[in-house]
């Protein structure tokens, strides 16, 4: 009866990182893109304290239905994380041979920066040892982009090379969410965020 | 025209009060049940709304709504119905007129709040009817559904969310937009009915079971409640979100899925229970079916599994699984070790940064209070002895005088929305008992933690409409607290003579300290700040302010003991706090 348990019929994205980073709007488009591609979607996030520099976790479902809208540990398809610390806090959520796409950046939490806890030392070699790990300079591409702010951007499109969803879902979905002023340069930079993958 | 979205449970509930013909929407802002009265204020030329000063007073608003014949909906946190308690126990008394619905948003595992409480709990209490979704959808239905009982039955009738509800969006169906079908019903005045009098309250309270009897009966006859068939003799009672979970991973067992909550369908679950051999209820947090199921002679047994306390999870059901049925759960990897926490925290710049600094340099017993301000209660400034509930820092100050004796500092840290909310009261308690406490009231004119909300304080309504801007001090002096001053809130020199003087002055006292929250505001104190290498001595006083701007430099001596700092001038909004509290003059503005 086991294999009953967590369908592997939903498709799962964990998008984790730092409070102010632009994860729930990313978790936004993703879910929309689920929507317009016909799926049904739970779109899962914590806020509140979170919003001060906290870590931050959202989560996205997609499939023919999603009861639950906790991914179970171990479970999920894609892990983004936008930034190193973070991907390695949430890692066990990632399925053995998930694709673990990481924003090569590393903000440190201010038990860190302040001498409270000492900072993982060995932090790009556990990140370097995992499977299907796919590190992307979201800042770079976001500064191509021409907007640093975009760098959430460029992950969607990293992140969107590796679902089922087709591109002109994604890019409906940047219309729906992202206001017009803006549209263009979060087009490029999801193209180059795409192109980096392909 | 049907239309299919991907809703919040907060913004489908928003969606369904328009819908249903809601005309006065109040609310105060808590999470997560904050986004419902933002997505109302959309409807604010159909629906009268505000943020009101506390959650009572937003039930009050509910009720007179009511009583006047037109629908209406009260939001809030699972605390902010312990502070609207009052009216509401007497108002189920009494009965709605127009329909009302009471948005309760309960936190299991307390992301952002103060305790766990499962207020299913208290709609038992209030003999009210209880709507349970499991998902934005059920939120939109139930809301609609919610208005139309409410006013067919004369019952106020709660929608319970929870956490994971109200933030997960999911695909919603709005349906065809019924708005204008429902015309509010005629005032007509009746004391018998309306006023709440040990003569009429009587009669009103044999009105009240006899309304129950329906209630039970409408329960038994929902489409919310429902069987839904599967293999086995184990069978499983949810509610909720469990309800979730429960299909996740029980997709083959037979489920009986509670909808309308309380009064709890006991005949339909009985019904459910008699072919099977087990009947286990699964719910989120307290056993409230299980309880009301046992109580009914319907056998259910009770877990091992741990379910009552915290969020609910597939994984935790798994463990049930195992427990009912024998299935390994699946294994994930565990958590890697040794990762530093990342907490929030006040933010660089932060108005609240400089009281706490000086507050824990005055050694201070600190009564602190609900809002952004409990981040100050963290190390490095831990500045923080005590925090309960909204408005509790005065009242426990105050009793913390009366324990201790006069040879204690004793402050109470209150912030400003926290303390119309419900710190006006204590500060008079103070007041009129002449009892000497220091009450800091942090004012960044914002209702900050929330997401920035509007307040009495802030000058603007809901809808953005300039109205009164209420000083503290103002009230403080009308209340007749004699030592009251104002302060800013980036001067440390300054800021630690007010609270001294306060401190030590033998006399209730009110200092408020003033500075815009600077998410809000957009607050610059001026250039980003900068340090000198060769002077720092890595004497580690800045990073004592705990601010995420400054960042650990140089290793001093290369024993990694001691560290020179650094400035992100990223983060970095120039309010200069580090530079004052810097003996080497170390630290100075970048050369703009």
């Amino acid at each position: 009866m086991s294999e009953s348990i967590f369908p592997a019929t939903a498709f799962n994205v964990s998008l984790v990182g730092v409070g102010g980073q632009g994860i729930l709007l990313t978790s936004d488009i993703l879910a929309l893109a689920a929507m317009n591609a016909g799926y049904d979607v739970k779109k899962s996030e914590i806020h509140g304290m979170s919003q001060r520099g906290g870590s931050v976790i959202s989560q996205v479902r997609f499939g023919e239905k999603i009861y639950s809208p906790i991914i179970p540990d171990g479970a999920s398809d894609v892990l983004v994380s936008f930034e190193r610390l973070e991907a390695l806090r949430w890692l066990h959520l990632a399925k053995p041979d998930a694709k673990v796409l990481v924003n090569n950046l590393n903000l440190a939490p201010i038990t860190v920066s302040s001498g409270q806890q000492p900072p993982v030392a060995d932090e790009q070699a556990r990140l370097a040892a995992r499977t299907g790990l796919l590190l992307l300079d979201a800042v770079s591409l976001a500064r191509e982009a021409g907007n640093l702010r975009t760098a959430n951007v460029a992950l969607v499109g990293a992140l969107a090379t590796f679902t089922p969803i087709a591109k002109e879902h994604w890019q409906t979905a940047l219309q729906t969410r992202v206001p017009s002023t803006f549209l263009a340069v979060n087009q490029k930079a999801f193209e180059l965020g795409y192109r980096a993958m392909s | 025209m049907s239309e299919k979205r991907l809703l919040s449970a907060n913004e489908a509930i928003a969606q369904a009060a328009y819908c249903a013909d809601c005309r006065v929407a109040a609310a105060y802002p808590g999470t997560p049940s904050t986004e419902v009265m933002e997505n109302i204020a959309r409807f604010h030329g159909e629906i009268n709304c505000e943020w009101s000063v506390n959650e009572k007073v937003a039930m009050e608003i509910a009720i007179g709504a009511s009583l006047a014949g037109v629908r209406s909906l009260v939001a809030m946190k699972h605390v902010g119905l312990n502070v609207a308690m009052d009216p509401l126990m007497t108002f189920t008394h009494m009965g709605a007129v127009g329909g009302m619905v009471i948005i309760n948003a309960d936190d299991p595992g307390m992301h952002s709040s103060q305790n766990e409480q499962d207020n299913r709990s208290l709609a038992k209490f209030a003999r009210c009817l209880l709507f349970e979704p499991s998902d934005s959808q059920e939120a939109f239905d139930m809301t609609v559904a919610a208005f139309e009982l409410s006013e067919k039955f004369h019952v106020p009738a709660i929608v319970r969310t929870t956490t994971r509800t109200a933030h997960t969006s999911t695909v919603v169906d709005t349906g065809d937009c019924q708005r204008g079908a429902v015309e509010p019903i005629a005032y007509v005045k009746d004391p018998q009915r309306n006023v709440a009098i040990p003569a009429f309250a009587r009669r009103m309270r044999f009105s009240v079971e006899k309304r129950m009897e329906a209630l039970r009966e409408l329960s038994e006859a929902s489409a919310f409640n429902r069987a839904e068939p599967g293999e086995g003799d184990v069978g499983i009672v949810t509610s909720g979100v469990a309800y979730s979970y429960v299909k996740e991973v029980f997709p083959d067992i037979p489920v009986f899925k509670v909808g309308l909550c309380f009064p709890p369908p006991l005949e339909k679950i009985r019904a459910f229970a008699a072919p099977l051999q087990r009947l286990v209820v699964v719910e989120e947090s307290d056993p409230v079916l299980a309880e009301q199921i046992r109580a009914a002679g319907i056998p259910a047994l009770e877990p091992k599994t741990e379910l009552r306390m915290m969020e609910l999870n597939p994984s935790r059901l798994a463990t049930l699984r195992e427990e009912l049925l024998g299935t390994t759960p699946p294994v994930a990897a565990p958590p890697q070790s040794g990762i530093p926490i990342r907490p929030p925290v006040l933010c660089a710049g932060c108005s609240h940064r400089g009281p706490f600094y000086i507050l824990s340099k005055l050694k201070a017993t600190v009564c602190g209070d609900i809002g952004c301000y409990t981040l100050g209660s963290a190390a490095p400034l831990s500045g923080m002895d005590t925090c309960v509930c909204m408005g509790a820092s005065i009242g426990s100050a105050i009793g913390m005088r009366k324990a201790f004796g006069p040879d204690k500092r004793i402050a109470a840290v209150i912030g400003d929305s926290t303390f119309f909310h419900s710190g006006i009261t204590g500060m008079l308690d103070a007041a009129y008992n002449k009892v000497p406490v220091a009450i800091l009231v942090l004012d960044n004119r914002i209702t900050a933690m929330t997401g920035h909300q509007e307040n009495p304080g802030s000058g603007h309504t809901l809808l953005g409409e300039i109205s009164t801007e209420v000083r503290v001090a103002d009230l403080a002096r009308a209340c007749g607290i004699q030592h009251v001053r104002e302060v800013e809130a980036y001067d440390l020199a300054v800021l630690e003579a007010a609270f001294k003087e306060a401190l030590d002055c033998g006399e209730p006292a009110v200092v408020v300290v003033r500075g815009p929250c600077v998410l809000h505001a957009g607050y610059r104190g001026g250039a980003a700040l900068t340090v000198d290498e060769d002077a720092c001595t890595a004497c580690g006083a800045c990073f004592r302010l705990g601010c995420p701007a400054i960042i650990r430099g140089a290793d001093k001596d290369g024993t990694g003991k001691r560290f020179k700092s650094h400035i992100d001038p990223q983060a970095c909004i120039g309010c200069t706090l580090c530079a004052q509290v810097c003996r080497f003059n170390a630290i100075s503005p970048l050369p703009e």
